[in-house]
């Protein structure tokens, strides 16, 4: 195994991980505002869909780009509409948006099939690009990678070191007490929700822009529900959640890795290896936790109905 | 601007029929609007998803085919869901009623005199290893807090290798060229058909036993009524002895169930073999059907009624109108989405109140 | 603006009603997955259009895309039941439904394509898709120079061993050492899948792709590095214009037409048809990407293989545990080839069971 090798093999596990970074991050954001949405799936593959028809029409992968997360936008707004403006059973509403979104990108990406366009510049650094062993790695991503990771450092810096993060933390938290200290609690969740949709949203316009640069039906192959699998998993902190996607992301790939590699276990049960391993992972995390109870926003889930 | 939601007094029973039905109704305008954004006719795409497949005795039957496991599954997961337990994995315990079942069926293949018990055995299997498959995410909850929802879910992936691997390995048919198929089961180890023309079997009764089971047990015994309090209001639960844990581990059980029942149904009564996928996404459809129906069994038979009705019309409607099922697809999610925001205008008032977004 | 046309059309259609369809012989086509993926089911819906367009005073043809294997007995049943003559049923896996449906429907003639059981009014058809990877191997053998390939297979069915099988003796025709690295997906179409496959096996220092997949993201992320692929089920040569070799092209066109005309003529019989480069089924796309010499030799391989001097299987073949699996002077028959579950000699995996 040669260095290039491992780089290859660590290129790859960086890039299968981006989807999920970007996805989970957003819905991080939404979860710590207390709100549980499942449609990030829905909301994932409209962005895909959307993103590559907007690319191809307008040539720029920028704009695509831009488009997918609007597209996510858009369903999350109706997402928030349900669950934060009409107390909607979060769950449900989460659910009735994949299957919209699901059915939406198949219409909107029936004219795009069988197109290809492109993929997404990568970074290219004279000299530094070159660098044996890392140059690909760290100075050779396209533009999503290294957005993903200013999203995780700028979700970050905003929840622990503004006060903006700090009252939405308290709303996930509590929005009965934070409701009854005067703070816009229906407000913010929503604009966290959007905030998630667009992440969703981009993320699945990577897929189309990026990672395979075509459309095709049902292209996120479920990535949206690892996706929300990454938050819990990450225990609500974004650092844990790269650490997480690359770790899922890396079981994905690896897996085929071994088989390239010949490493005779059934198919099947490397297969399966990425969500045995999630659960495996749920599991230790709470028997590793001191205290006892979930480490979850005590509010996630639950329908806030405020009136005089 | 901002929205205010007000309680009503009191829910009307009217109210609780009529808002679904009203969603259905926008539901259905905002799809003839997409169907004229497409370029067809909405009186003929109307026709083609609602009326024709009622106009004919095999698309009657195939309807109830279709909605049968639907409603079995959603009931069972309306234990769940009324206990804010979010059972997401119902498709893995659906998958893993179904092999079970199936592996018993294998296990009989060919033995002769008296075998009128295998059928109910398979039954039997498949009820209970979808109780079982069930127990993981509900005794990792009970015990260790891990989320019910990832848990389940991450089961459904292992459930459906687990059934690629074995029929296309220790179960595949050894004169079968190597096909990842089982053989087929005997005509004992199969539900019956119900009348001529070979369509309907009998798994359409067990799931219509199951519903008329479940309305009984819901609203009539203590354990519907402790699954019906935890939800509304755990902390009532807990004053009233109700202890949380039973609970989870009861309703996951009923839920799995129903699932595993409705998978060895399945497999008994249509397929009549073990292959790699025995599912057309019914664990899923299900949860939607459970939505629909307002977690309550007659609504869930009425819900799993109409997503049948609406998948077998889509398939009409793009043999004759060349209409993607993707709109189908849309529709369903559309119809929930509306009937969820209905629902709350049955509960709520909703007033618009000028002044600041809180 | 094609899409709303042929929904009018449709529409226009249905108000006319039966009469104006009376007296035509109507054809259904049932697809596992979309038409447009560009692959396998895009092909068999490639000689759907061929149909319309021989005979369209005599046929009217129609076709369900998507459909599950767990749904598709009623798929079908719905054809038969809307008049259709003559109903194409188009992946192994609808083996059991159509048998089925064709019991009920005794006047209705099927075909099911890459299957194996037939029945009075049900025949099968496949093509030798073999011929065409024992071509490639060839090609692949002749232009690696990593001396390795990469093999992104889908599900370990026999179709799908005789394929690695019989590339892997191409290749070793030309050169014995040539490795395979094969990598299993368990899908036929899932672009991301198939393009991290394509990366993990170019990461491990293949330098050729080929698939039995039907997108083409394996062919684009070939492209992308720099190595050379060859395309599957159909021509993807404009998705990756640098990278494509060739492609296995499977062309349905004159099966179908040729089975119509005998469903109208009354002349239609059930019979099992496995045809190749002989006949027609089995094409394959332009040679692009190659300097002259390799394309010489590959297009004279075809033209041997047509004319039955090569047998990709021919004899000696030994399987990977040694022992002899065809003799000297012989060729594999047909039954070994169609129920093939083992790996030859030279191909390091082990075959998942």
């Amino acid at each position: 195994m040669t260095l290039d090798m491992v780089q290859m093999i660590l290129v790859t596990v960086l890039t299968a991980a981006t989807p999920l970074i970007i996805a989970a991050i957003g819905e991080l954001v939404v979860e710590r505002a207390g709100v549980l949405n499942l449609g990030v799936e829905g909301m994932m593959i409209c962005g895909a869909a959307v993103g590559f028809a907007a690319a191809i029409e307008t040539g720029s992968t920028l704009l695509g780009a831009l488009a997918g997360a609007g597209a996510g936008l858009g369903l999350a707004a109706v997402f928030g509409l349900l669950t934060v403006g009409l107390a909607a059973n979060q769950v449900a509403s989460g659910l009735a948006l994949t299957i919209l979104g699901l059915g939406l990108s198949g219409l909107v990406g029936t004219s795009y099939v069988g197109l290809k366009r492109d993929p997404a510049p990568h970074l290219d650094i004279p000299g530094l690009s070159d660098l044996p062993g890392v140059g690909r790695l760290l100075f050779g991503q396209d533009a999503f990678v290294y957005a993903g990771l200013t999203l995780v450092l700028g979700v970050s810096w905003f929840l622990w070191r503004t006060r903006g993060g700090l009252i939405l933390r308290a709303i996930g938290d509590d929005h009965t007490a934070t409701h009854a200290l005067g703070l816009p609690v229906r407000k913010l969740r929503f604009l966290a929700v959007l905030f998630g949709g667009a992440c969703a949203g981009l993320a699945g316009s990577y897929l189309s822009l990026a990672y395979t640069p075509f459309w095709a039906p049902a292209m996120t192959a479920g990535r949206g529900w690892i996706a929300l699998a990454l938050v819990v998993f990450a225990s609500w902190r974004p650092a844990r959640l790269v650490a997480g996607a690359i770790l899922f992301g890396g079981a994905t790939v690896l897996q085929l890795h071994a088989q390239a590699a010949s490493i005779g276990l059934p198919g099947q049960v490397l297969s399966a290896l990425p969500y045995l391993a999630t659960i495996v992972a749920l599991v230790l995390l709470s028997l590793g936790r001191r205290q006892g109870g979930s480490l979850a926003p005590a509010a996630l889930g639950r329908d806030f109905t405020p009136h005089r | 601007m901002r929205l205010d939601l007000v309680p009503r007094a009191g829910r009307s029973p009217l109210a609780a029929i009529l808002a679904p039905a009203l969603a259905f109704l926008a539901a259905v305008l905002l799809g003839g609007v997409a169907v004229a954004l497409l370029g067809v006719s909405p009186t003929a795409a109307f026709a083609a998803y609602f009326i024709a497949p009622l106009s004919e005795l095999w698309s009657l039957q195939e309807i109830a085919l279709k909605a049968a496991p639907l409603a079995l599954i959603a009931t069972g997961l309306a234990f769940c869901y009324r206990a804010n337990l979010w059972n997401i994995g119902a498709e893995g315990q659906f998958v893993v009623g179904g092999l079970a079942g199936g592996c018993v069926a294998l296990a009989t293949q060919g033995s002769a005199g008296f075998t009128l018990w295998i059928l109910p055995a398979m039954l039997v299997a498949g009820t209970l290893a979808g109780v079982a498959y069930a127990m993981i995410p509900a005794v990792l909850k009970v015990r260790l807090g891990v989320s019910e929802i990832l848990t389940s879910l991450m089961l459904v992936y292992v459930a459906q290798l687990l059934l690629d691997y074995m029929s296309r390995g220790p179960l595949r048919d050894p004169a079968g060229y190597n096909f990842p198929q089982s053989v087929a089961f005997d005509a004992a180890a199969r539900l019956p058909y119900l009348m001529e023309g070979e369509t309907l079997h009998a798994g359409v009764l067990v799931a219509f036993a199951a519903v008329v089971l479940a309305t009984i047990v819901l609203g009539r015994t203590l354990f519907g009524f402790e699954v019906r309090v935890v939800g509304a209001s755990p902390r009532a639960a807990r004053f009233a002895g109700f202890s949380e844990a039973r609970l989870t581990l009861a309703a996951f059980a009923v839920s799995g169930g129903a699932a595993g029942l409705a998978g060895i149904a399945e497999v008994a009564g249509k397929i009549g073999q073990l292959q790699p996928t025995i599912s057309p996404g019914y664990g899923f459809t299900a949860i939607i059907v459970a939505f629909l129906g307002r977690l309550s069994p007659p609504g869930i038979l009425a819900a799993a009624l109409v997503i049948a009705l609406t998948t077998i019309g889509g398939e009409g409607a793009q043999i004759d109108l060349r209409l993607p099922l993707d709109l189908t697809r849309a529709f369903q999610g559309l119809l929930l989405g509306l009937v969820l925001g209905a629902d709350v205008l049955t509960r709520f008032k909703v007033r618009l109140v000028p002044g600041g977004a809180r | 603006m094609r899409h709303s046309f042929c929904a009018c059309l449709g529409a226009f259609l249905l108000l006319l009603g039966p009469a104006q369809a009376e007296g035509k012989l109507k054809v259904g086509f049932v697809y596992v997955g979309p038409v447009a993926d560009y692959g396998y089911s895009f092909q068999h819906d490639l000689s759907r259009k061929a149909l319309a367009e021989a005979m369209p005073d005599k046929v009217e043809t129609t076709y369900l895309e998507n459909v599950p294997e767990a749904d598709s007995e009623r798929a079908i049943e719905k054809l038969a039941r809307s008049g259709m003559g003559l109903i194409f049923t188009t992946s192994f896996g609808f083996m059991e439904p159509t048998l089925k449906v064709a019991k009920k429907f005794p006047t209705v003639k099927f075909e099911h394509a890459t299957g194996y059981k037939r029945a009075a009014n049900v025949s099968t058809y496949s093509a030798r898709f073999y011929e065409g990877r024992y071509v490639c191997g060839k090609i692949a053998a002749k232009l690696s120079k990593t001396g390795t390939v990469g093999y992104i297979a889908s599900f370990p069915i026999p179709e799908v061993v005789s394929g690695i099988n019989a590339f892997m003796l191409g290749a070793q025709s030309v050169n014995p050492n040539v490795k395979v690295k094969i990598v299993w997906v368990n899908t036929w179409f899932d672009p991301g899948k198939e393009a991290e496959a394509a990366k993990a096996l170019l990461a491990q220092g293949a330098d050729i792709l080929t698939q039995h997949t039907d997108s083409a993201a394996p062919l684009q992320e070939a492209e992308k590095q720099g190595k050379l692929a060859f395309g599957q089920s159909s021509d993807q040569y404009r998705f990756a214009p640098k990278a494509q070799l060739t492609s296995i092209v499977d062309d349905w066109n004159g099966y179908v037409v040729s089975e119509a005309k005998a469903v109208l003529d009354g002349s239609w019989k059930s019979h099992a048809t496995w045809g190749g480069i002989k006949d027609g089924l089995v094409v394959l796309a332009p040679f692009t990407n190659m300097p002259a010499d390799v394309k010489a030799m590959a297009e004279d391989t075809v033209k041997a293989i047509a004319a039955g001097r090569t047998h990709p299987f021919a004899g000696p073949v030994t399987k990977q545990d040694g022992t002899v699996a065809v003799k000297d002077g012989e060729t594999a028959p047909d039954p070994m080839i169609l129920g093939m579950n083992w790996y030859v000699k030279g191909i390091d995996d082990k075959l998942p069971q």
